[in-house]
């Protein structure tokens, strides 16, 4: 316990005099640092920042020291990352490589393959992108095509992805490749490491519902990858490929649940409040102290009692699979799906809420919160399909947690 | 709060399934049903139930309980629920026990407390006074009259009214609620049993001058308000678990259906359109266990949000008892809606019980109000 505490003021004083004042403040979905060749900071806080934080591995607080992450145990992170939201401390990096690669490489990769990508990912060197999705492959992933052929010391990958996210603003993609055709689907597929910065890969932005274009297609034409970039062994990518998207339906799970403050009700004097409600009673009013207009607050309550037990259900879920140090609960399978559904609806409750308000496309007669809000309403739509749709995760429930027949 | 269960809690709900299990599976439910038992249940497992100290879990060991806490009878209703066991525990054990815990005087707690925790005495408490759960502003009044208190009033939905020894009346005394109890024979205390849907025992209750003295008061006069609020939680929270208890079970059995019924040369199970509405009772049975969890600790662990979380647990739970029971009985097809199948009784437990101290739309409502909207 003391232990603990004197972390926690070490903590506390290293964040005091290395966290820049312009990084306590709060920030827009632009100001995410994603890293990467390509990086381009809109404040130089931003990389002293990132930099400060990735030397120390506190960017994945949790990972080994051995590939620069934190070396930190469950309860140190936890203080972490309290004394983090304790100065509103903005996430010093974001990236697919924290949230998704470098769990499934600490899990699969060689001793080689973690020495070299990991400490990139750590320090923001390397930006990483997804590349699963293909035209014909979408919830059926293990359909894809894209092909990679040995030629001896590397593979040649022809074929395409879409969806890839991010992925003209990207270094390197993780891909799913098919090495045997022959094989069953499942067992044809390897998982392979391929940097972008060559001329046989190519991308073109796809515009989304709300205006921006965060992901691509991506083509690959005789592009070349060396052998040692598979990870995982050949023909056997697609174990790695599900690990690897229970770290990102976790990741997804989550969002909206980043503090997951209303699933704590410690002896904490803080008086209950729901932000759903308290922006509603600035558009709709209040009348005795209760929202003006009985339909839109049953709503509020709903969602907001779903997300409370949504967000125990989070807490309860790491409770069990500490106690029992057994992986992820039974608990976990409903995160994908419910956070992202619990998600969409959130902000359905705010449009209802702001009326045409939260229907401006631009210009100065709307705040820049309520476009805000326009913009991520359509952009949660896609949570719900993104990492596998709401249906395949009910179909994994049934199969693999009810043991329905198929 | 915590949300995984200690020791002492593991060994409480296992020995209480145990009992479910091999003293009151649904079909000890069903007997008691059709022997039309005016009490509906069996005195010899009641008397099995307190002989294991459950009926002095919330009583201190001073008073021959054992002190184990709200989270330590509530796994054990959650096991009971699974089985639809009846028994005056709830209302003996939880309700009238925590209230005279709560309130009671020295000489009320050495008679009545330990005459509960050695299952001697049953009580019932008669609070509700129309068909939807309103626990203030009461029409029954206790007008003081020298050293005495003379009662008038209706009460209804009385849970375990037509049998219970004695009862616990909430009385407006002009300037508040005041408690009292008394004994079902006394003069003034006119019963009537209310046979209901899930063949468990509540009565309408009529006093008629009742006369009942000082020494019938419990805790202050006109000074039960706040008590009878954080009784009414631990008892919401309790009545939750067994709630829970019940949706498990519900589910469970209808899931061993969908994986055991043929139809169009297939197990039904594999039809998609039942395995996604299973996998979303799924979902929100997780939910569920989350919030009885943290709200049965939440007692024992003193925090301050007691009121909140316990409204929480009643309304969600009662929303996904009503899905549930509901989806159960569809499942089934034909033989759901049959009187010889076991999974009709989980409907109808499931709306009594929704009703017991606060339905959904109650707690919703409070639950927003203890939010600040
Ligand atoms: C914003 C966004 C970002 C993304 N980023 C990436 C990325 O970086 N990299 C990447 O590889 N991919 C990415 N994806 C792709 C994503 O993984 C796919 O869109 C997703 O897996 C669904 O595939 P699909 O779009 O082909 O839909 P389809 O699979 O064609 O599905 C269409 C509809 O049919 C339903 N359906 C399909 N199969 C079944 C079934 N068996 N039972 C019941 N219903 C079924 C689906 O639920 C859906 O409603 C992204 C997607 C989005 C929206
Ligand atoms: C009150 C009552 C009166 C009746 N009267 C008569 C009568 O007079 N004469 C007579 O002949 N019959 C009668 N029936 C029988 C009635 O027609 C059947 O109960 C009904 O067809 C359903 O069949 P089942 O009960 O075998 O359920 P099942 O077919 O076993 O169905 C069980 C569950 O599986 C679901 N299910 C089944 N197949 C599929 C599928 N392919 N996809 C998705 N879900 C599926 C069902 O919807 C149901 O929820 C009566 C039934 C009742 C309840």
């Amino acid at each position: 316990m003391s232990d603990l505490n004197s972390f926690r003021n070490e903590t506390r004083d290293w964040l005091e005099a290395n966290c820049p004042e312009s990084m306590r403040t709060p920030m827009s979905q632009g100001d995410v640092v994603w890293g990467g060749r390509k990086v381009e900071f809109k404040d130089p806080d931003q990389k002293v920042w990132m930099d400060r934080m990735g030397e120390r591995g506190w960017t994945c607080p949790t990972w080994p020291k051995e590939y620069g992450g934190g070396g930190l145990n469950f309860e140190e992170n936890k203080v972490l990352q309290e004394e983090l939201m304790r100065i509103k401390a903005r996430p010093a990096l974001n990236s697919f490589g924290i949230w998704m690669l470098g769990p499934a490489l600490l899990e699969y990769g060689t001793e080689e393959q973690k020495l070299k990508h990991i400490p990139k990912i750590v320090k923001g060197e390397i930006r990483w992108c997804q590349g699963y999705s293909e035209p014909g492959s979408g919830s059926d992933l293990a359909s894809l095509k894209t092909k990679a052929e040995d030629q001896g010391e590397q593979y040649l990958i022809n074929g395409q992805k879409v969806w890839t996210s991010y992925a003209d603003e990207c270094d390197m993609i993780f891909t799913l490749v098919r090495t045997g055709p022959l094989e069953p689907k499942h067992e044809g597929i390897s998982f392979l490491l391929i940097d972008m910065d060559q001329e046989g890969v190519t991308t073109k932005p796809i515009k989304l519902i709300s205006g921006k274009s965060p992901f691509c297609e991506t083509f690959f034409d005789n592009a070349t990858a060396p052998k040692e970039n598979l990870v995982g062994g050949l023909n056997k990518g697609w174990s790695v490929a599900k690990r690897l998207l229970q770290f990102e339906r976790n990741m997804i799970a989550g969002m909206g649940f980043g503090s997951a403050s209303s699933g704590s009700s410690k002896k904490s004097d803080a008086k209950p409040t729901s932000g759903l409600a308290t922006m509603a009673k600035r558009y709709v009013g209040e009348k005795e102290d209760k929202l003006d207009d009985s339909g839109l607050r049953n709503k509020i309550i709903d969602h907001d009692m779903n997300s409370q037990a949504f967000a125990l259900t989070l807490r309860r879920a790491a409770e069990e699979s500490k106690k029992s140090n057994q992986g992820p609960s039974a608990a976990s399978s409903i995160f994908k799906y419910y956070g992202t559904e619990n998600n969409k609806l959130r902000y359905e409750i705010m449009l209802e809420a702001m009326g045409t308000k939260a229907l401006g496309w631009d210009g100065a007669e709307f705040g820049p919160e309520e476009l805000a809000i326009t913009r991520e309403w359509l952009r949660t739509k896609a949570n719900s399909i993104e990492g596998g749709t709401s249906e395949v995760q009910l179909n994994v429930i049934s199969k693999r947690v009810l043991e329905l027949p198929q | 709060m915590s949300l995984v269960l200690n020791e002492e809690q593991s060994y409480l709900k296992d020995t209480a399934r145990d009992f479910a299990k091999n003293k009151t599976p649904v079909s000890h439910f069903r007997g008691v049903r059709d022997s039309e038992n005016p009490e509906c249940f069996d005195r010899e497992i009641w008397k099995e139930m307190a002989n294991l100290g459950w009926s002095g879990i919330l009583i201190p060991e001073e008073y021959g309980g054992s002190d184990f806490g709200v989270a330590g009878i509530g796994v054990i209703f959650e096991e009971l629920g699974r089985t639809l066991t009846p028994s005056p525990m709830f209302s003996t054990a939880v309700v009238c026990a925590s209230l005279i815990k709560e309130a009671g005087n020295e000489d009320q707690k050495k008679e009545y407390l330990t005459k509960i925790a050695s299952g001697d005495v049953t009580l019932a408490f008669a609070l509700e006074e129309s068909s939807r759960h309103s626990p203030t502003n009461l029409e029954t009044v206790a007008k003081k009259d020298g050293d005495s208190y003379i009662v008038n009033g209706e009460k209804t939905f009385v849970l375990d009214g037509g049998f219970a020894d004695f009862l616990i009346i909430a009385a407006d005394s002009g300037k508040g609620t005041s408690l009292f109890i008394a004994n079902k024979d006394t003069k003034g205390i006119d019963i009537k049993a209310t046979p209901m849907v899930d063949s468990r025992n509540s009565a309408n209750i009529t006093f008629n001058d009742l006369k009942l003295s000082s020494s019938d008061l419990i805790g202050e006069e006109n000074g039960s308000d706040q008590i009878i609020e954080e009784v009414l939680d631990i008892s919401r929270s309790v009545i939750s678990a067994e709630m829970f208890g019940g949706i498990q079970e519900a589910f469970d059995v209808t899931l061993n259906y969908l994986k055991e019924r043929d139809q169009f040369g297939s197990k039904i199970g594999s039809f998609q359109a039942l395995q996604h509405r299973a996998a979303i009772m799924f979902s929100e049975i997780e939910l569920c266990k989350s919030c009885v969890l943290e709200s049965l600790t939440s007692f024992d662990e003193g925090s301050n949000d007691i009121p909140r979380l316990a409204s929480l647990a009643k309304a969600k739970i009662g929303e996904v008892f009503h899905l549930v029971s509901n989806e159960a009985v569809q499942m089934h097809g034909g033989i759901g809606v049959t009187d010889e199948y076991d999974i009709g009784f989980y409907l109808k437990r499931a709306r009594v019980a929704e009703q017991i101290f606060g339905n959904v739309q109650f707690h919703k409502d409070r639950y927003a109000e203890l939010t600040g909207y």
